[in-house]
């Protein structure tokens, strides 16, 4: 290799784990001009603040459907799921089973007609129609707040994962990769974001798959796969846990994942779930994009097919390591081995790739990772880009901003919104615990937000004081919990929780943030319940037509609209199938 | 009228596998022994690639008529 004549920002630093060959890089390249040749393309199509903030809303059900699904579909859930595949087997799908699909036929149907039909440009906008301008501030900071920094870690990770297994350079990978971001929506503003969203889903969907067949074909088929994930999990003294869903959630000892079923229903599948696909600014962005009320509807609930059929895409793959890992010798795969003495469980998707592709497949699974990575930073960008612009600038600097100056205002932002993620990305790799403590105060604004939205879709009596109040509440109950609570084997600390005194110990801390949220829901909307009835209402029934459930007409199909275009009949369908996934792989 | 993203779409998805196609014929199958259980998948997949940008064009351009 030719190392020194390489430019600086690629100089080889590290042993790596995979080599590229030129075939590889032509891979690559073909897909980052495409990516920055649709952006150019669509360009002449920004006219109005709309067309860069909202498409215009304009676009198709699927193409929103696919956006929503890919918005949500970055690296860190590609490699997280994988690695959660391997430390829990199955059970990792009720992140997606009981986790997703509810949550999204529920604001499919019952949301999205307020959302859409309100007409608010952004999630914090209808908080306003709806409460008051308080509550929507205090959304509209965290949310922005939090999507720059989310923005910060994939960038982070991506430039770290490259680091690790193909020796690039840290600074080079974050220049380059926020450059590309930064053009594509500069741009092309939300329409180029989810044009690449779409374009990314297929990689992903069409890279990952031979992943996951030659693992299968190595392993012996899907029998071959059980059989040594059985003998792996006696090797844990939890038999059978890893090959079944349900069967081990009795009590939290039983399986890897340390929750019983309660706790996983009511705080995953309730509280965090809902509290994230129906309120979270940057999903819901991608079906209020869309052309008509009917396909704003359909977005979620089209994009919660390919949602449960996911598990096979990203958590097989790392089922398979473990299970190969297990069988070892020549047959099986080497795992890098952390230093806790397990195996690194985050390095099981470069792992497999490494193992099983052969230059030219490398390139395309390459590519559709790091298109993960670059969709994940765009759709935290254009939805942090979209608050700034609407409802902070415009509201609280500029009222009076004239539409082309909005949109030169979304234009700055992006370029400032990618500066402050490449911050974070810099803070994260030199300040771990700052990072992880940033995400926990995050975890203690989220959890409640889910019961404002309730109580303010559903009850015409909330107010704006109560939902403020409200939010205030679920925020501290959440900060008091985690400060009364600890996980098994941990030492009291700010970060892990039990500061203010060990009160309950909890077999993972995956299970003492689910109970979190779900005291914080609690709080949250016992606060706002009794709040409201405390106070006057600020919202006449007039204001609230449109944002309210009992106030406002039900939404109808069009007498045309075939079955399998209506709402109401694909929410149950999703369902129906997502309940016989549950029953096959109890 | 916006870009159909499908005509973008079809044109990488073609392209790609195109060069996955033409790389499997070149390649040496010494790499398909260590990788993919002997297989030659770029050939296989690559196909699979090109046909899919293919379908996607066709959309694209049977709308546009």
């Amino acid at each position: 290799m030719h190392v020194l004549s390489l430019p600086p920002l690629f100089a080889v630093t590290s042993t790596v784990l995979l080599e590229l060959a030129p075939v590889d890089y032509l891979i690559l390249a073909t897909y980052f001009v495409f990516v920055i040749g649709i952006g150019w393309t669509i360009r002449r199509y920004m006219k109005t603040s709309s067309d860069f903030f909202e498409s215009g809303r304009s676009l198709p059900a699927w193409i929103c459907a696919l956006g929503f699904i890919g918005a949500n579909l970055g690296a860190q859930e590609v490699m997280g799921m994988a690695a959660s595949g391997a430390k829990y087997g199955i059970a990792t799908s009720h992140f997606y089973w009981i986790g997703a699909i509810p949550a999204m036929v529920f604001v499919g149907i019952f949301m999205m007609p307020f959302y859409y039909g309100s007409k608010a440009r952004s999630v914090p906008e209808y908080l306003k129609l709806r409460f008051d301008e308080k509550t929507r501030t205090f959304n509209a900071l965290s949310f922005a707040v939090m999507t720059v920094f989310s923005s910060g870690i994939s960038m982070f990770a991506l430039a770290k994962l490259l680091n690790a297994i193909l020796g690039w350079n840290f600074d080079g990978c974050i220049l380059v990769s926020s450059l590309i971001v930064l053009v594509y929506i500069y741009t092309g503003g939300l329409t180029s974001a989810i044009y690449n969203e779409v374009l990314q889903f297929f990689l992903i969907v069409l890279g990952f798959l031979p992943l996951v067949i030659l693992g299968l074909q190595d392993i012996g088929g899907w029998h071959g796969l059980m059989t040594n994930l059985d003998a792996y999990s006696v090797t844990k003294g939890m038999p059978g846990a890893w090959s079944s869903s349900w069967a081990h959630m009795g009590s939290p000892v039983a399986n890897p994942i340390g929750i019983e079923w309660f706790g996983l229903v009511a705080g995953l599948g309730f509280v965090l779930s809902f509290g994230y696909w129906c309120t979270d600014f940057l999903v819901i962005q991608r079906a209020m994009a869309a052309k008509d009320m009917n396909s704003a509807r359909r977005t979620p609930l089209i994009a919660a097919i390919p949602k449960m059929l996911f598990p096979a895409l990203v958590i097989l793959p790392g089922m398979l390591a473990i299970a190969l890992y297990h069988k070892g010798g020549t047959a099986g795969l080497a795992l890098p081995i952390g230093a806790d003495g397990n195996p690194d469980y985050n390095m099981v998707v470069p792992a497999m790739l490494a193992k099983y592709f052969p230059h030219g497949l490398l390139g395309i699974g390459l590519t559709a990772l790091m298109a993960s990575f670059m969709s994940g930073m765009a759709g935290n960008v254009t939805a942090f880009n979209t608050v700034w612009t609407y409802d902070l600038y415009q509201r609280w600097f500029n009222p009076d901003a004239s539409d082309a100056h909005l949109i030169k205002v979304g234009r700055v932002t992006t370029v400032v919104g990618l500066l402050i993620s490449a911050v974070c990305a810099y803070a994260a790799a030199k300040f771990n615990n700052i990072m992880d403590m940033l995400q926990l105060v995050f975890g203690f604004v989220n959890a409640p937000l889910f019961a404002i939205f309730l109580l303010g879709m559903f009850w015409r009596r909330a107010t704006g004081h109560g939902a403020f109040f409200g939010l205030l509440i679920g925020t501290v109950t959440a900060a008091i919990f985690q400060g009364n609570t600890l996980p098994v084997g941990e030492t009291a600390s700010l970060l892990k929780g039990g500061w203010m005194g060990v009160h309950q110990l909890f077999a993972s801390s995956m299970a003492q943030s689910f109970w979190m949220a779900i005291f914080a829901f609690s709080g949250c909307f016992l606060g706002t319940l009794f709040i409201s009835l405390a106070t006057k209402p600020n919202r006449t029934d007039d204001e609230l037509r449109g944002l309210v459930y009992s106030l406002t007409e039900k939404a109808k199909d069009d007498a045309g609209t075939p079955w399998y275009a209506r709402p109401a009949v694909l929410g149950v369908l999703v369902l129906s199938a997502t309940l016989v996934l549950n029953i096959i792989f109890r | 009228m916006q870009l159909d993203i499908r005509l973008p779409m079809g044109l990488l998805f073609l392209i790609l596998g195109i060069i996955l196609v033409a790389y499997g014929f070149v390649s040496d199958p010494a790499i398909y022994t260590a990788h993919s259980l002997g297989q030659n998948v770029n050939l296989l997949w690559g196909a699979i690639f090109a046909l899919f940008g293919g379908v996607m064009l066709y959309l694209s351009r049977k709308k546009s008529a």
